[in-house]
C-alpha cells in the first residue's frame, strides 16, 4: 500500500491582534518553475544554492521601460550600469536591446572594451578614474563623468600630452528634496561648485564639455525628484547656452528607480508602493519639454538605470539544511544561502517562496544563512508552509547587486545559469573551484612545511 | 505525557483552552497526535502507527514529535505524569 504523504505536526495560536506584524501576506504559493524550466531539475543539476537569471524577463522589462519614455520623450538612450551586474552574458543581452556602457572603474571599462563596446559609447563614472584609465578612455573617445577637481587636473595634463581634445561632463550632485542628499560625488549645484567647474572646463580648451551628469540616489521612491533633477541640470545646460553659446548634447540622470523589492520594515509589499515606470517618465520628460531648448535641439536624455531593469530577472535557488528552536521556542530554518550570497538582504525583506506544493498550514520563521556568523540572517521574520530538510526554496528579485557584490567566505561561490529564450539553460559563470581558488595563493619556502 | 482532559480537536482543527481561554490551530497530523495522545498512546506506539501510515522515516518523526510536544507543553495543553 502507498503510503501517505508526510507533513509534521504543528500548533499555532490564534492572534487576536490582527492583522499580523510580519505582514498579512503569506508566500504559500510555490514556485515550482521558471520560464518553464522546473526548479528541482536546475538544482538536480546545477546544484545548490544556484543563481537563475531570466533572459525573457531582462528583455521585456528593458523594452517596457524604454517605451515608457521613448513614448513621451524623443531622444532616449539607457547605459547598462555594469555594477549592477556585470557578467558579460548580461551586459551582452543590454547590449543587443540597444544600451551603451556605463562604468565606474578600470576592470569594468575593460570589460565593457572587452565585450565589444566602442569606447564611444562607454560612460565612464566614478570617483576613482586612474592617470592610465583615464589615458585610455581619452584615446578611446570615452564620455567621462568629472567627479572632482584632481580628475579634472589630471585630463588637462592628459589631453594636452596626448594632443588630443577629450569628451567629458560633470557630475552634479543636488537637494531635490530627498534626504540625505548625496553629495560626495560630483559638484554641488546649489553652492556653485557645479557652475563653476562648468566655467573651469570651457576656459580650459582642452576638453569638449558634452553632457551633464547627475545620479540622485538609489531605489528613489519619488517620481518629482527626478524632474527637480531634470530641471537644475537643464538650468546648467541653458546658463552654458546664454554664456558660451555652447549646447551640451545631452542629461544624464543617471539610474535610482526603485526596483519591486520590499524595503526592510516597510508594512507594504514594494509591489504595492513603487511608482511605475510611466511615473518617472512623465516627470523626466514634461521637465525637458517645458525647457526653453529650441525644439529641434533637444538634448539626449540619458538613463542609467540599473537595478530596475534586472531585479526581478535574478532568482536564488537553496535547499533547507535543519528546522530548530530558539531558546524561546521561536522555529528558526537554516538554509545553504548566506549573506555572502545575498547581500541585498540587509536592506530588503527579500521574498522566500517553497519550491514545492504545500498543504495550506503555515509557521512563523527566521531565515538563518550556514555562515557561522550571527549577522547571517536572510529573513527575520517570515511566514512559510512547513518547510522540512531537503526541502527547496526560491528567493526573487536578486538580480541586482548580488552578483556583483558576493562574497567568497567559507565556501566557493555557485554557478550562475541563464534561462534562455526559449527554456535552453547555460551556464554563464561557472562554480569556483578550490583550484581556481588556490591558484592566486602563494606559500613562502620557509611556510611549506610543518611537523604536527 | 497526558493532554489535559478539557482539551479537544474539532474536526476542523480548532483547539480551544477553558483554562486560559486561548484558542490554537493544528494541522492533520498535529489533531491526529493529539487524539493518539488521549487514547493514552505511548510515544512509542504512536510513532510506529504514523510511520506505517505516512512516508517518513524513524528518525525525523522522532525530532518532529518532540518539538510538537515541546510546543504543546510551552501553550501549557498537556498535564505533566
Ligand atoms: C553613477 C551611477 N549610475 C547608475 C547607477 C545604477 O543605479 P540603480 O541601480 O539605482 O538604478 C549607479 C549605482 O550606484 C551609479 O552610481
Amino acid at each position: 500500500m502507498e503510503k501517505l504523504r508526510y507533513e509534521r505536526p504543528v500548533i499555532k495560536r490564534l492572534e487576536t491582534e490582527m492583522p499580523n506584524k510580519f505582514g498579512s501576506r503569506i508566500e504559500r504559493t510555490p514556485k515550482t518553475h521558471i520560464d518553464g524550466v522546473p526548479v528541482q531539475d536546475l538544482i538536480a543539476k546545477y546544484g545548490s544554492p544556484l543563481f537563475v537569471i531570466s533572459e525573457k524577463t531582462i528583455r521585456s522589462t528593458y523594452k517596457k521601460v524604454k517605451k515608457a519614455f521613448t513614448m513621451r520623450y524623443p531622444k532616449v538612450q539607457f547605459a547598462w550600469s555594469y555594477k549592477t551586474n556585470y557578467l558579460d552574458a548580461v551586459c551582452n543581452i543590454y547590449h543587443q536591446e540597444g544600451s551603451w556602457a556605463e562604468v565606474v572603474s578600470g576592470f569594468e571599462y575593460d570589460k565593457a572594451i572587452k565585450n565589444g563596446v566602442s569606447g564611444k559609447k562607454i560612460i565612464f563614472n566614478g570617483p576613482d578614474k586612474t592617470t592610465e584609465d583615464l589615458h585610455k578612455a581619452i584615446v578611446n573617445d570615452s564620455l567621462i563623468h568629472i567627479d572632482h577637481l584632481d580628475e579634472f587636473y589630471t585630463i588637462v595634463e592628459l589631453s594636452e600630452k596626448l594632443g588630443r581634445r577629450s569628451r567629458v561632463a560633470i557630475r552634479v550632485n543636488m537637494d531635490t528634496g530627498v534626504y540625505p542628499i548625496w553629495d560626495r560625488f560630483g559638484f554641488n549645484y546649489e553652492n556653485g561648485q557645479a557652475w563653476d567647474a562648468l566655467n573651469k572646463i570651457m576656459a580650459s580648451g582642452k576638453m569638449d564639455l558634452v553632457g551633464l551628469h547627475c545620479h540622485i540616489g538609489t531605489y528613489m521612491l519619488s517620481p518629482s525628484a527626478y524632474g527637480v533633477a531634470a530641471r537644475k541640470l537643464t538650468d546648467l545646460a541653458l546658463g552654458l547656452k546664454r554664456r558660451y553659446n555652447h549646447d551640451v548634447k545631452y542629461i544624464d540622470l543617471g539610474g535610482g528607480f526603485p526596483s519591486r523589492n520590499t524595503l526592510k520594515g516597510a508594512y507594504l509589499p514594494g509591489t504595492d508602493t513603487t511608482p511605475s515606470f510611466e511615473d518617472f517618465a512623465e516627470e523626466i520628460s514634461s521637465a525637458l519639454l517645458n525647457a526653453e531648448y529650441p525644439t529641434d535641439n533637444l538634448p539626449l536624455l540619458i538613463l542609467e538605470t540599473g537595478r530596475a531593469l534586472i531585479d526581478e530577472a535574478g532568482y536564488l535557488l537553496g535547499t533547507v539544511i535543519s528546522n530548530k528552536r530558539s531558546s524561546t521556542g521561536k522555529r528558526t530554518t537554516i538554509v545553504d544561502i548566506g549573506i555572502n550570497l545575498l547581500f541585498t538582504s540587509f536592506w530588503y525583506d527579500h521574498k522566500i517562496t517553497p519550491a514545492q506544493e504545500f498543504s495550506q498550514y503555515t509557521e512563523e520563521t527566521t531565515i538563518y544563512g550556514p555562515l557561522c556568523m550571527n549577522i547571517d540572517v536572510i529573513r527575520e521574520n517570515v511566514v512559510l508552509p512547513l518547510l522540512n530538510k531537503g526541502d527547496q526554496f526560491v528567493i526573487h528579485h536578486v538580480g541586482a547587486y548580488n552578483m556583483s557584490q558576493w562574497m567568497q567566505f567559507i565556501n566557493l561561490r555557485p554557478k550562475i545559469v541563464l534561462i534562455g529564450m526559449g527554456d535552453k539553460v547555460h551556464v554563464i559563470r561557472e562554480n569556483e573551484t578550490m583550484e581556481v581558488f588556490n591558484s592566486l595563493e602563494k606559500i613562502p619556502e620557509h611556510l611549506k612545511r610543518f611537523d604536527l | 505525557m497526558k493532554i489535559k482532559k478539557s482539551i479537544a480537536v474539532s474536526a476542523s482543527g480548532l483547539i480551544f483552552n477553558p483554562d486560559t481561554g486561548e484558542s490554537f490551530t493544528v494541522n492533520p497530523m498535529g489533531a491526529e497526535i493529539i487524539n493518539y495522545l488521549k487514547e493514552d498512546k505511548s510515544q512509542q506506539e504512536i510513532a510506529t502507527h504514523v510511520i506505517e501510515k505516512y512516508n517518513v522515516d524513524t528518525s525525523s518523526f522522532e525530532k518532529d514529535y518532540e518539538d510538537y510536544i515541546g510546543l504543546l507543553s510551552n501553550y501549557s495543553l498537556v498535564e505533566n505524569d
